[in-house]
């Protein structure tokens, strides 16, 4: 177990930002923390890194509190916040020198990680100038080597692609899964593509609670099994959008049918259903039975985005 | 207490100041302005002395103090990388007493030129050396006091200006003190004035180092650092 959270409770004045949350994170996880603006991603992030302490309930990093043994977690774990804060007006080298120095990495081996730092995050080229001189992406990656500097057992990365472009993401987003193999991570984000591409469990947190845990395919599992089908059709053109629609809701557990666009003979229609049985078979037969032609035919799964949407807006109604 | 922690953030500050417009601005500033009070007085009152620079130092650290440290803990606060400091296995008054003594470092290098003083003085007249120490070691006590509740000043904000003003208001007040005794009753006088930071360092000025000076100032610095922990402290149950 490499970190335990349990009946974690924090609240700034009335408001909770997080309530009676529990969950564990074994080591070799990569973690998705999944949430909104203000769902209490970071209020958890910073009671783990010992920024924050708890009103109520045990926070353990490799079986260590973060109340008693406040400064050995701090030595586990690796941290990256929410902007990225750093010194901009020292250099790169400088800076991930002072790193190393307060998280208490030995003396002589403070060059060896600095050199690896360097190189496992690409800042070569860079690694003399002012960090105040770097474009976002460098600074990003400045960010991550003085998380990463001492080696930590865990690290914890808030927010880790914000504003990077598309090739950065890309890179760091390896850089991240590489790091999973040995070490536990979490990382927050609201991009819900990152969370797939990178982590093999979700978190998603909403107004301070865990509404959903798991490997992402269960989650889209256990999603209510509605299934969603694509379908494009040619017919002749005196055979209105409208008119297929209802033909097509002829089919039973179809729910809802609603038609994408529709130029001249080429339609296309969304559809969905009410249970996981796969009815594009029965699509099919009706197309052949009709006399259509059957351009696209395709079955989406339901994305983390729909779980996403479907979890953290129900609780708002 | 890990004194290498206060060692790694003593000298990033100290280098930081150097790296910045602020040591030499400070520096250039003070000398400028005490080197015209000094020479103009030196040959017109024909004594060698330099009760000018110890008079005048206190006075103008009044300013200089809570310039030199407004942006020691407040800029953290403004950019965030307190946070970074907070979870590294550092203590809070580890981090207030690294800056403290950087912010006490750049005082040592702003009075050092005023040794060419001395040596001047000393050339052309004879001159108490006992005094001159005791007048030195004043003033770094007098700093000390200064520093430490402007340290308090930029822990207690993240607006530097804020931080400034806080500062100087408390500095100026505990400075005024034993200039306002004239006006209160005794009972109270007595009290004001151990607390007022100009009568005990007219002692040290004199040459006379007494216990109860130096007790004065370690506490007031003691306090003054101790708060700052405390607020920095205070963010963990925000």
């Amino acid at each position: 177990m490499s970190i335990l959270v349990r009946n974690l409770t924090k609240s700034y004045g009335y408001a909770k930002a997080v309530d009676d949350i529990s969950f564990e994170v074994h080591s070799g996880e990569i973690l998705g923390f999944l949430g909104p603006n203000g769902a209490g991603k970071t209020t958890t992030m910073r009671i783990i890194t010992c920024y924050l302490s708890p009103n109520r309930g045990t926070v353990q990093v490799e079986g260590r509190d973060v109340h008693t043994e406040s400064l050995e977690v701090r030595k586990l774990v690796g941290y990256l916040p929410e902007q990225n804060p750093l010194y901009l007006d020292m250099n790169v080298l400088e800076y991930l020198e002072y790193t190393a120095q307060l998280q208490a990495v030995a003396g002589p081996m403070i060059p060896r990680r600095m050199k690896e730092m360097v190189e496992v995050c690409g800042l070569a080229e860079m690694k003399h100038k002012d960090i105040g001189q770097l474009s976002k992406g460098y600074r990003q990656r400045v960010g991550l080597a003085a998380a990463m500097i001492h080696d930590p057992k865990v690290l914890i990365l808030d927010e880790p692609t914000s504003g990077l472009d598309p090739n950065q993401i890309v890179e760091i987003r390896s850089l991240i899964q590489n790091l999973g193999k040995q070490k536990t991570v979490i990382l927050s984000t609201h991009i819900l593509p990152e969370v797939q591409a990178t982590c093999n469990r979700v978190i998603i947190i909403n107004r301070g609670k865990i509404v959903a845990d798991g490997p992402i395919q269960e989650l889209q599992r256990s999603m209510h099994g509605g299934m969603k089908i694509l379908l494009e059709v040619e017919t002749p053109e005196n055979q209105g959008a409208e008119l297929i629609s209802i033909q097509i809701k002829s089919i039973p557990s179809i729910e809802v049918v609603s038609v994408l666009n529709e130029r001249h003979e080429i339609k296309k229609f969304a559809i969905e259903t009410s249970n996981a049985a796969d009815i594009r078979k029965d699509l099919f037969q009706l197309c052949v039975q009709k006399g259509w032609n059957l351009l696209e035919l395709h079955m989406e799964q339901t994305s983390l985005e729909d779980i996403f949407r479907q979890l953290t807006q129900d609780v708002k109604k | 207490m890990n004194f290498a922690n206060i060692k790694y953030i003593f000298r990033k500050e100290l280098k930081s100041f150097f790296n910045s417009p602020v040591a030499y601005i400070v520096i250039v500033v003070y000398l400028v302005i005490l080197g015209w009070f000094f020479t103009s007085n030196l040959f017109l009152n024909n004594m060698s002395t330099l009760r000018t620079v110890f008079e005048m130092t206190p006075f103008l650290l009044l300013f200089f103090g809570p310039a030199m440290t407004m942006r020691l803990i407040s800029e953290e606060k403004k950019t965030g990388t307190l946070e970074l400091l907070f979870t590294k296995p550092v203590k809070e008054y580890e981090i207030i007493t690294g800056k403290f003594l950087a912010a006490w470092a750049l005082y040592f290098f702003t009075l050092l030129p005023t040794l060419c003083y001395y040596i001047t003085v000393t050339i052309i007249g004879t001159l108490d050396t006992g005094a001159v120490i005791g007048g030195y070691l004043g003033l770094m006590l007098v700093g000390a006091v200064f520093l430490a509740i402007s340290v308090f000043g930029s822990s207690i904000t993240e607006n530097q200006i804020v931080a400034f003003i806080v500062s100087l208001f408390i500095v100026f007040a505990l400075f005024m003190l034993d200039k306002v005794l004239f006006y209160l009753p005794s009972s109270l006088g007595n009290i004001l004035e151990y607390i007022s930071i100009d009568y005990h360092f007219s002692n040290i000025a004199r040459g006379v180092i007494d216990s109860r000076d130096i007790i004065y100032y370690a506490s007031a610095v003691g306090f003054s650092l101790f708060m700052a922990t405390v607020v920095l402290q205070k963010r963990r149950w925000a």
